[in-house]
């Protein structure tokens, strides 16, 4: 059989046998503990700071970003945010809590369906798990209330992401997965998919030139609701200025 | 894929010959050079972060079975399937097999090395089965019929020309005032021309950029989002994977992948880091319904244990060959099979075997370069010159000195490639031994140097290159 062929030959490489007890369960206790390596220390700042990398990331990389004070703004911010861009104001929207409460009807002329995406959707809003500050990403995991081809099928994509949730490191968002979220097939914490991304689709295969809209979305827009007080821009902040932990709590083997 | 390595002396001077492929290696170099200098510049701990990628790797190749069984485990825990398949034959009948239970009739395909190194397409092409290349790159090699020339940049031969000439030849339907001359049009014409292949496939196989023991996924990193696409909308996703692709955590992962993009695009993160763990959940609207993992040895199993075992380290990234100034000069394809560049002429022998490959460990002027740049510190160098000994003593050539004088004697014939080589081997002299005035001792050339030190480049290039700019001062 191939799973023991394969097996086998590795061992005969390192010219052992199956590894014995104790040293598995020493592989067993790092997978469990799973220890952080570096972290660079460019997120590393005060939240109103590591928000506002965060933003100015996810520009950089071609995206947009507006800030709002609650979820209430949205209808405006959705329906000028199109207006803008020429597009008609209708979208499909990710079936999630915190984008059923928002009062629409505020707005409309806003038309929207929550369910999954289509090949024929040009507007998606999607609800955002958390945005990490180091490179201006955005972790989308995938549930019944954020379907995947929100992401990928319409030419524009509109994330609504609580400043709370955004971090600085990779690291920090896997740790607020892992504490939050349960696989109810698995026993685990990883839901099927999870997209990380990093501004509008883009390809470099014409004479290695970036050019943006490949297959995914060529618009990323980031509504980002100022849930956080500790979060706010400086200027506006009532708060004294204190440091965010480093990575936040430290992981076990940090 | 048929290995045309032996050819390896014939194929390079046709491809200096090949004005195309002269123009748009020279155009794409430049870019990668620049763009990954700037990301490695913007991160200080950069340097800090590939010894931690080394570290994790080797880990990971010290206790492979395990954490090979370990992600077994996990991605059947979360109801996916592993297929586990010894040798390239085996793969092809196992990813066969899915689709004709699938019913396929076509099958997108997100960009894969080791989907080439299968030949996955011919097969399932043989077998009455379309596949449908989707990375923009692929897509129109697809059309060419014609071989990826790059690891991370399938197109990397072509000018914008042979994009407009290829679009116009296959898609004769078009309008004839149809415009191909900018970049965005092409991209639009196969945006919406894979829209409809996407939607009617019925599986789609992508590759793997890494693989989670402790989680059972697959990751893949691209630009584009075709690779989402091809994952997450078909009923069946096969994930097609080598066994060193392994790694145990997220946070290793995570680490490796701070140093993937750096390296590959300078981007300091891809747009698209996707990690795939089994099948569609209960009441979720989308996902497919089934996920397998076609899980390769393929001859890699072989190299531990070997002077070789450090390239099963390798993440992919190309920086090796960007910049590596034979690649420069001769292109992709002259290397004869899957992987060009140091790196391929590293893997190559390991998985082909040196009797068809022995020219291409010789493909190099030992400037060092390349494990300079490599995100995982592989010492390519080394293990090629380990490749000429190995093949020394199988006594394949006549004497190593013989062969080091072709290789000099080819170069000299060829004075631009010469010159290309000179200054970038005084460069890399120079970086090694900045502040200092000679070098105790030079890496690879560690007989030489015992007895003396060699002495750094003067300042102000190779002979031909001030020779050049005195002229040119004198004509001012
Ligand atoms: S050998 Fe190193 S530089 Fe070359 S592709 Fe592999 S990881 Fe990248």
């Amino acid at each position: 059989m191939s799973k023991d062929a394969i097996l086998g030959s590795i061992r005969r490489g390192l010219r052992r046998g199956p590894l014995p007890a104790d040293q598995r369960a020493m592989l067993e206790s790092r997978l469990a503990t799973h220890p952080r390596h570096l972290i660079p220390a460019r997120s590393r700042l005060p939240r109103p700071q590591q928000v506002a990398l965060f933003v100015r990331n996810v520009e950089k990389e071609f995206g947009t970003v507006e800030r709002v004070p609650d979820l209430a703004a949205l209808p405006a911010a959705v329906a000028d945010y199109l207006a803008a861009q020429n597009l008609p104001p209708r979208f499909v929207l990710a079936p999630h809590p915190d984008l059923a409460g928002v009062p629409w009807s505020d707005r409309p002329m806003l038309e929207f369906e929550t369910r999954r995406a289509e090949g024929t959707d040009q507007v998606s809003v999607q609800h955002g798990y958390a945005g990490i500050a180091e490179t201006g990403t955005l972790m989308l995991p995938s549930d019944p209330a954020r379907p995947t081809t929100l992401n990928l099928l319409p030419e524009t994509e509109i994330v609504v992401l609580r400043a709370s949730r955004v971090v600085g490191a990779y690291e920090e968002a896997w740790d607020r997965l892992r504490a939050e979220h349960r696989d109810a097939l698995s026993g685990g914490f990883m839901p099927r998919n999870i997209m990380f991304v990093t501004g509008p689709s883009r390809s470099a295969d014409i004479e290695q030139t970036l050019e943006l809209g490949a297959h995914g979305p060529r618009r990323l827009h980031v509504i980002l609701v100022d849930d956080d007080p500790a979060a706010l821009p400086m200027a506006d902040a009532e708060v004294p200025l204190r440091p965010a932990e480093p990575g936040g709590p430290a992981a076990p083997g940090d | 894929m048929h290995v045309t390595s032996p050819a390896f002396k014939a194929n390079a001077s046709r491809a200096m010959r090949d004005a195309g492929l002269q123009k748009a290696l020279g155009k794409a170099k430049g870019a990668f050079l620049e763009r990954r200098a700037a990301a490695v510049a913007a991160l200080p701990e950069f340097e800090r972060l590939r010894d931690i990628g080394r570290d994790i790797k080797n880990h990971t190749l010290a206790h492979l079975d395990f954490y090979l069984e370990t992600y077994a485990a996990n991605v059947e825990r979360a109801g996916g399937k592993v297929h586990w398949c010894s040798t390239a034959e085996d793969a092809r009948a196992a990813v066969l097999e899915i689709c004709r239970k699938a019913g396929a009739r076509t099958v997108t395909k997100g960009k894969s090395m080791i989907s080439e190194e299968l030949g996955i397409n011919e097969h399932l092409e043989a077998n009455g089965i379309q596949p449908i290349e989707t990375d923009l790159g692929e897509y129109i090699l697809q059309l060419r019929k014609e071989a990826p020339s790059h690891i991370i940049a399938p197109a990397f031969h072509l000018n914008r020309e042979d994009w407009e000439a290829d679009f116009r030849r296959m898609h004769t339907e078009l309008p004839a005032d149809r415009v191909f001359h900018e970049r965005r049009d092409i991209l639009a014409e196969a945006r919406t021309r894979l829209r409809e292949r996407f939607l009617a496939a019925d599986v789609g196989i992508t590759g793997a950029n890494f693989l989670i023991a402790e989680t059972g996924s697959s990751v893949i990193v691209t630009n584009e989002g075709n690779g989402d696409l091809t994952q997450t909308l078909p009923r069946v996703h096969i994930v097609l994977a080598s066994i060193e692709k392994v790694v145990p955590t997220l946070e290793d992962c995570t680490s490796l992948l701070r140093l993937l993009a750096r390296s590959a695009t300078g981007q300091d993160f891809s747009v698209y880091t996707t990690f795939s763990t089994g099948a569609r959940r209960a009441g979720d609207l989308d996902g497919p319904e089934e996920y397998h993992v076609v899980l390769v040895d393929n001859g890699r199993s072989n190299m531990i244990g070997t002077e070789f075992q450090e390239m099963l380290r390798c993440i992919r990234c190309a920086a090796c060959m960007n910049h590596c100034p034979v690649y420069g000069v001769v292109g992709g394809h002259a290397y004869g099979w899957v992987y060009p560049g140091p790196m391929g002429s590293v893997l190559t022998p390991s998985l082909v075997g040196i009797d068809k490959t022995a020219l291409l460990p010789n493909a190099s002027t030992f400037c060092g370069k390349c494990e300079s740049v490599c995100p995982v510190k592989i010492p390519l160098p080394g293990m090629m010159r380990h490749w000429r000994e190995r093949e020394f003593e199988r006594h394949l050539t006549p004497s190593a000195q013989r062969r080091n004088l072709g290789l000099w004697a080819f170069m000299a014939r060829r004075p631009g490639l010469y010159r290309m080589v000179t200054r970038a081997a005084i460069g890399a002299l120079g970086l090694i031994g900045r502040g200092k005035g000679a070098l105790r001792s030079l890496p690879l050339a560690g007989g030489w140097t015992e007895g003396r030190d060699l002495p750094l480049p003067e300042p102000g290039g190779t002979f031909m290159a001030q020779y050049a700019k005195a002229r040119r001062e004198k004509r001012a």
